[in-house]
């Protein structure tokens, strides 16, 4: 079962590739250079956390895989192809993106939303998409009763789901989440970082994320990539991660907050 | 791509009939033209040529081992042709069988909308009625509001949120000076070219800067700039109180103490009670140096006379009344951009809509009123 839609030979392995990636912005009397040379590859079936202090353009990153953003320089490929093309019809079987506030369509009920996608391609019919929005509402761990609420009346840990769900309609290979558990309460939090797990592990996905939650890096991360200094300063498993030198990694993972989640590093395995 | 497009093939084989499932199923392959409509038709003709055939449908053998790719959708879609049950034979892989072990699992009809009664028709004509009735209410509140904040500012004016007034002012007024001088001008000479054709029968030339003095100062003056300011900060007004709704900003207020009624709705009432009747004034003006051109060029009414002959046709009366009128304009327009702001609920949904019906009421509201000024001051001016 290999991706019918990876037509490319290259890097059949590696689901983005970022070479040599500058990110700069400009205000009007100075610019910021956010990314130096930055290199990154992500391969098949890993969670990928991306970490770093404020300002050193985690969200950026991601948005600039999704085509939202154009680097400076460098290049980017995403499924072997430039996320240039995200734009296209379809898209949504390439990648799903879970933005952090989940950018639902507040006109549409919850079903509406989870199926917009596979309805924008206007060729299925109306009966087999509310179906297949309704099992994906249902694996997300929702009810049906839920089906005809508007965002609006949802809460908080409600609407990442639903946000979920909408990003995995089409099955994409590549799930995108920025600050997945950010706003939830801890139980909601866990309830969510589990629902993750279970859909990695089912539907085969390769998961980007970027989080400031200790829990759920640990809990989630095959892998973290370190941005610091303008770059990847470190791109691992998270005991390799811990175990390097830098005043950055120190003061987030080995601090006060750090020293209670890395007590999650016993408890969970990483192979997910 | 041939080898992609989801198809299905049947085979009689030693132990009966046997359906292979070949290409892609998914929604990728979905959205390409044709494939779904040739994959369902192809489900279809199985369903009709089965029952046919000796081999009942549910002793039909499935095969999905040769299966490029199966997801959610393309589970789906088998899943119901099979009438949501597993067929008694079939091949799968372990991974298509966990999808098509999710569907099966998640496979439920939507809840059943129950059907609207008589009964329910006459509750929610009643649910209208107290809708209008809230609208009506809560607007009165919001006029009982600022009067009892203007006297608040009366007694201590050093509190007074200035800077939002003068902020509002330049926002509303000054920004929308070219706009209004424009369609003032523009209005100004298609009236005198009408009109001067319609006198020149009549031999009543002259009487062109009657006709326009009268109409365009007391009448189109004040309500072609109450209409463009109703439509051009009303819905502003609107916009920026609904968005701060929708991003809880309102509740911050509340929550600091600041009063929603003193610190937004007071400034841009004044801010428009003020900048209205100037407007006002102004595309009066232009309207009429349109209208004094374009009697030049249609009539030979030279621009001296025009401006002599003005302020015999028109009494004083009707600038007063044109600028009292337009004060009053001014309020409503902002106390109805408020009103509508203050109403919407925390999603998109409703900002838009109540952009919408703020500037429609806003409009409306300016015409009637200008209907009831022209009923009660008929006598003046004229």
């Amino acid at each position: 079962m290999r991706d019918a839609h990876l037509d490319s030979s290259a890097g059949d392995d590696n689901v983005v590739e970022i070479r040599k990636l500058w990110t700069v912005f400009h205000t009007p009397d100075r610019k910021f250079v956010i990314h130096k040379d930055l290199d990154l590859t992500i391969a098949r079936g890993e969670v990928l956390s991306l970490v770093g202090g404020s300002g050193t353009g985690k969200t950026v990153l991601l948005r600039q895989m999704l085509g939202l953003e154009t680097p400076a320089q460098g290049s980017i490929q995403v499924l072997g192809r430039p996320p240039g093309s995200l734009g296209e019809k379809g898209a949504a079987s390439r990648v799903g993106m879970l933005f952090q506030h989940g950018a639902l369509f507040s006109a549409f009920n919850v079903l509406e939303n989870i199926a917009f996608p596979l309805r924008e391609l206007k060729t299925l019919p109306g009966k087999l998409i509310r179906d297949a929005a309704m099992v994906k509402l249902q694996m997300v761990g929702l009810g049906p009763e839920h089906a005809t609420k508007m965002p609006s009346d949802l809460s908080g840990g409600m609407i990442k789901r639903v946000a979920l769900a909408r990003a995995l309609i089409m099955d994409p290979p590549l799930l995108l989440l920025d600050e997945p558990t950010a706003g939830l309460d801890p139980e909601s939090s866990d309830s969510f970082v589990t629902l993750l797990r279970s859909l990695h592990r089912d539907m085969e996905l390769t998961v980007v994320m970027v989080t400031h939650d200790l829990d759920t890096l640990f809990e989630l991360s095959t892998r973290i990539a370190v941005l610091a200094d303008q770059k990847v300063i470190v791109n691992g498993p998270p005991k390799q991660v811990i175990a390097f030198r830098h005043p950055f990694i120190e003061q987030f993972f080995l601090g006060e907050r750090g020293q209670r989640a890395m007590a999650l590093l016993r408890e969970y395995p990483f192979a997910v | 791509m041939e080898d992609l497009k989801p198809r299905l093939e049947q085979q009689d084989g030693p132990e009966g009939l046997r359906t292979r499932v070949l290409g892609s199923w998914t929604a990728a392959q979905f959205a390409l033209p044709g494939a779904h409509k040739s994959a369902a038709q192809a489900l279809k003709a199985l369903g009709s040529r089965a029952t046919g055939a000796a081999n009942a449908p549910e002793q039909a053998a499935w095969d999905l081992r040769e299966l490029q790719q199966l997801d959610h959708t393309g589970a789906q879609l088998l899943w119901n042709h099979w009438g949501r049950q597993w067929p008694a034979r079939i091949e799968t892989s372990t991974t298509q069988r966990a999808v098509l072990d999710r569907v099966a699992q998640y496979s439920v009809d939507l809840p059943a909308r129950a059907p609207v009664t008589l009964w329910q028709r006459y509750l929610a004509l009643g649910a209208a009625l107290l809708h209008l009735l809230n609208h009506i209410k809560g607007f009165i509140r919001l006029i009982g509001q600022l009067a009892l904040n203007l006297l608040r500012l009366a007694r201590a004016p050093h509190e007074g949120p200035w800077r939002d007034v003068s902020g509002h002012l330049y926002s509303i007024g000054a920004t929308a000076l070219p706009i209004t001088a424009l369609v003032g001008f523009l209005i100004g000479v298609v009236l005198a070219y009408l009109t001067s054709r319609q006198l020149r029968q009549f031999g009543a030339d002259a009487f062109i800067v009657n006709i326009l003095g009268v109409s365009l100062i007391r009448e189109l003056g004040p309500m072609l700039a109450a209409i463009l300011i109703a439509g051009r900060s009303g819905s502003a007004i609107t916009a920026q109180i609904g968005v701060m709704r929708v991003t809880d900003e309102l509740d911050a207020m509340r929550v600091m103490g600041i009063s929603h009624s003193f610190r937004l709705v007071m400034p841009r009432a004044m801010a428009l009670a003020l900048a209205m009747p100037l407007i006002s004034v102004w595309t009066t003006c232009s309207a009429l140096a349109g209208g004094m051109l374009a009697s030049y060029l249609a009539m030979d009414i030279t621009p001296a006379y025009f401006l002599t002959a003005l302020p015999n046709a028109v009494e004083v009366h009707n600038l007063t009344l044109a600028t009292a009128k337009s004060a009053v304009f001014g309020i409503l327009i902002a106390l109805i951009g408020c009103h509508y702001g203050l109403r919407v609920k925390p999603n998109t949904q409703s900002l838009g809509q109540g952009t919408t019906a703020s500037v429609v009421t806003s409009i409306t509201v300016v015409i009637l009123v200008d209907a009831l000024f022209a009923v009660v001051f008929k006598d003046v001016g004229i």
